[in-house]
């Protein structure tokens, strides 16, 4: 398949050129295979538009962000100064991350550290190209009368108040946007944030992915759309748990995106 | 009694209150100063708008419509209703009987619209309490809401009820003595309320003189007891909620505060010609008790009012997990009341062996947080629990090194391989070949 380019930043330097944009893929993007999906569909976006962009490849490490919020501040410093190196060196200016997590330490916890960078997140990219008229999502389709709920991933809505970027994509879409009952900044985390993605659960009576995939189950959707890599496993894992994985599918935006504007190469 | 002498009693027990009032609050001032420094004196336009729209404006509140009206109805009863205080203590003073009542027809509305007021401050709490106790609200129960909290609540909205029944009381008494033209009682005021009562009032003019007299005292006294009361009280939310918005967290809730001490010894070791600019590292990093804590977190914990929303909202507590917001919160408060009053006694360097971590707060509690911010989002007043959350954790990491055990296998799979999970960096373009 798939024809498209993804140079790295040290391929670009050695040809005497530099990326407009930096792909900040994250180590969900990089490793988790379903997450891998979100990362090649963003790809395949950032070519299809046309833009400069390169990834850091084997040069890309952790932002640093599940030691940072668990309390390990030595690592996370190691993690941003090292990082913050890497990405002054090449001179990088502008970042798009795929990953909420990443995005928030990237934008927010690397200026005082010495990384000042224009950070933005799949989404408000995908939305900007919307805008600008460089990506139409076609009528009908794959989405036609579907029900679509959004997830709101903490890190990107009541950390950084991006509610409206994901929700503009989703209504260009010929599907229907139905919101759960607890959303924007009432939004429920999926139990994947402040490093809970690496470790077992405290003592509970339930899991909290199984209590967020049903606050998403009960809108009756066709599809979950989410927009962080850890919140795309835990409902994947709560949506699977509930016995519906033949009937609703938990897509990232990016993947809704290139599905509605019939990206294909 | 001559009036001369109640006029001296009157004034010595103003002076007393406001003296054991003003010690008292000195001594949370004292105690909040007992926090580590933070600047949140920045940015003075956006405090104060802050401020504004969310401790006088109450713009948090609206999420919740029906508590929130009744809230406000208390609210502006209570700043309203403070006017009529000021009159009292004039009159307490020197003497004289509605001194203010030669205003004339604005004293009549001011008057009118302190009992309307009143009523509603009245019906407000009596719903309160049946709220709290009859209905049970889920988020008045859970485990830190033990005896003395839930009393508290409950002492607050029978003292709200007993004063404003003796203003009306009061009131109603006043006015009738007017209507029968008593000397002293010279007409002054409208009493859109109290004058429904005065059918149920004795008509023997002494008894009608007494129970004004009784009236008026156990109104004000009553107001010296619950301002007294504050201190010891959530209800010093009334008070603290503006300096507590005020100096808010403006920054985005996603960045957590930067510890310079620590980029100080990263810089160390990762650039062997690194000197540090300021030579300040600290005692030890994180938080194991409240003076470790910033000031502003220790602010939050006496502004905090106990409502509850925070720990409603909470992930980790709504899925059965021991975490809840509220229960930081008060356990900050009660260990730094704990602290203070060890210095008052056994002055400032004494050591009682105990720490707000593990003798307060547990770390199952500290280690369930999603740091999702849903707690910092709903508070009416701004405070964040979540700070002190990290605050411990920082601790118990870089300090103890006694995390849970993934977490160790976390934080090595980031040192050693950039990643959380054991995969190498060269494996970091793997998703392109997988499309293959």
């Amino acid at each position: 398949m798939a024809d498209f380019t993804f140079p790295t930043v040290a391929e670009l330097i050695a040809k005497g050129e530099t990326p407009d944009l930096l792909f900040w893929v994250g180590c969900a993007g990089s490793f988790d295979e379903r997450s891998q999906k979100t990362t090649r569909a963003i790809c395949q976006i950032l070519t299809h538009v046309n833009i400069k962009f390169a990834v850091l490849g084997t040069e890309e490490s952790c932002t640093g962000d599940p030691a940072k919020r668990a309390g390990n501040e030595f690592l996370f410093q190691m993690q941003a100064l090292t990082n913050i190196d890497i990405l002054n060196n090449y001179q990088i200016k502008k970042i798009v991350t795929a990953c909420p997590h990443c995005f928030n330490t990237l934008k927010n916890e690397y200026p005082e550290l010495g990384g000042i960078y224009e950070v933005i997140h799949h989404t408000q990219l995908i939305q900007e190209l919307i805008d600008s008229g460089k990506i139409t999502l076609k009528d009908g389709g794959h989405f036609k009368g579907k029900r679509i709920t959004y997830h709101d991933p903490c890190y990107l809505g009541r950390a950084n108040n991006v509610y409206e970027a994901p929700r503009h994509i989703l209504e260009q879409l010929d599907g229907e946007l139905v919101e759960m009952k607890r959303c924007k900044q009432n939004g429920l985390c999926c139990g994947a944030g402040g490093a809970q993605m690496f470790k077992e659960p405290e003592q509970g009576t339930k899991d909290i992915n199984m209590e967020r995939t049903s606050d998403a189950l009960d809108t009756k959707p066709d599809i979950i759309a989410v927009g962080c890599p850890f919140c795309m496993t835990m409902l994947r894992d709560g949506v699977k748990l509930s016995h519906q994985e033949q009937s609703v599918e938990v897509l990232d935006i990016a993947e809704l995106t290139l599905n509605a504007a019939g990206i294909t190469h | 009694m001559p009036q001369i002498i109640c006029q001296i009693l009157f004034s010595l027990l103003s002076i007393g209150a406001i003296y054991w009032f003003v010690r008292n609050v000195k001594k949370i001032i004292r105690n909040i100063r007992l926090g580590k420094p933070i600047n949140r004196n920045d940015q003075q336009k956006k405090r104060w708008i802050t401020m504004m729209k969310i401790a006088l404006g109450q713009s948090k509140m609206v999420t919740k419509p029906i508590p929130a009206m009744l809230h406000l109805l208390v609210y502006i009863g209570f700043i309203v209703i403070n006017i009529e205080v000021l009159e009292i203590i004039v009159d307490g003073i020197i003497g004289t009987h509605r001194v203010f009542s030669n205003l004339g027809s604005f004293y009549n509305f001011l008057i009118g619209t302190f009992e309307c007021l009143a009523l509603g401050v009245w019906l407000a709490c009596a719903l309160f309490l049946i709220r709290r106790n009859v209905l049970k609200i889920k988020r008045f129960s859970g485990i830190e809401m033990t005896q003395w909290p839930r009393s508290d609540a409950n002492y607050i909205l029978f003292t709200e009820i007993a004063l404003m029944s003796a203003f009306l009381l009061m009131n109603a008494c006043d006015y009738k003595l007017q209507t029968i033209h008593i000397q002293h009682y010279t007409p002054a005021g409208t009493f859109p309320i109290s004058k429904w009562f005065i059918q149920l009032l004795p008509n023997n003019i002494n008894t009608l003189i007494a129970i004004e007299r009784t009236g008026w005292w156990f109104h004000i006294l009553g107001i010296f007891a619950f301002l007294n009361y504050l201190p010891y009280s959530k209800h010093f939310h009334i008070l603290l909620a503006f300096p507590n918005t005020y100096y808010s967290n403006l920054n985005l809730k996603g960045q957590f505060s930067n510890m310079t001490s620590v980029t100080n010894e990263v810089k160390a070791i990762l650039y062997p010609n690194f000197t540090p600019s300021s030579t300040n590292t600290a005692e030890h990093f994180g938080a194991k008790d409240v003076q470790d804590l910033n000031w502003k977190s220790l602010m939050d914990a006496y502004t905090c009012t106990e409502c509850g929303r925070c720990t409603s909202v909470c992930p980790a507590n709504q899925t059965g997990k021991k975490l809840s917001p509220r229960k930081i919160m008060m356990d900050t408060r009660d260990r730094l009341n704990e602290v203070g009053k060890n210095i008052d006694k056994h002055g400032t360097d004494f050591q009682d062996g105990k720490s707000l971590l593990d003798n307060y707060i547990s770390r199952e509690e500290i280690w369930a947080c999603t740091t999702c911010n849903a707690c910092t989002q709903i508070c009416p007043v701004n405070i964040d629990p979540l700070s002190i959350i990290v605050e411990l954790r920082r601790y118990a990491v870089m300090e103890e090194s006694q995390v849970p055990h993934s977490l160790n296998a976390l934080f090595n799979n980031i040192e050693n391989n950039g990643a959380p999970w054991k995969y190498a960096p060269s494996e970091r373009l793997n998703w392109a070949k997988n499309s293959q």
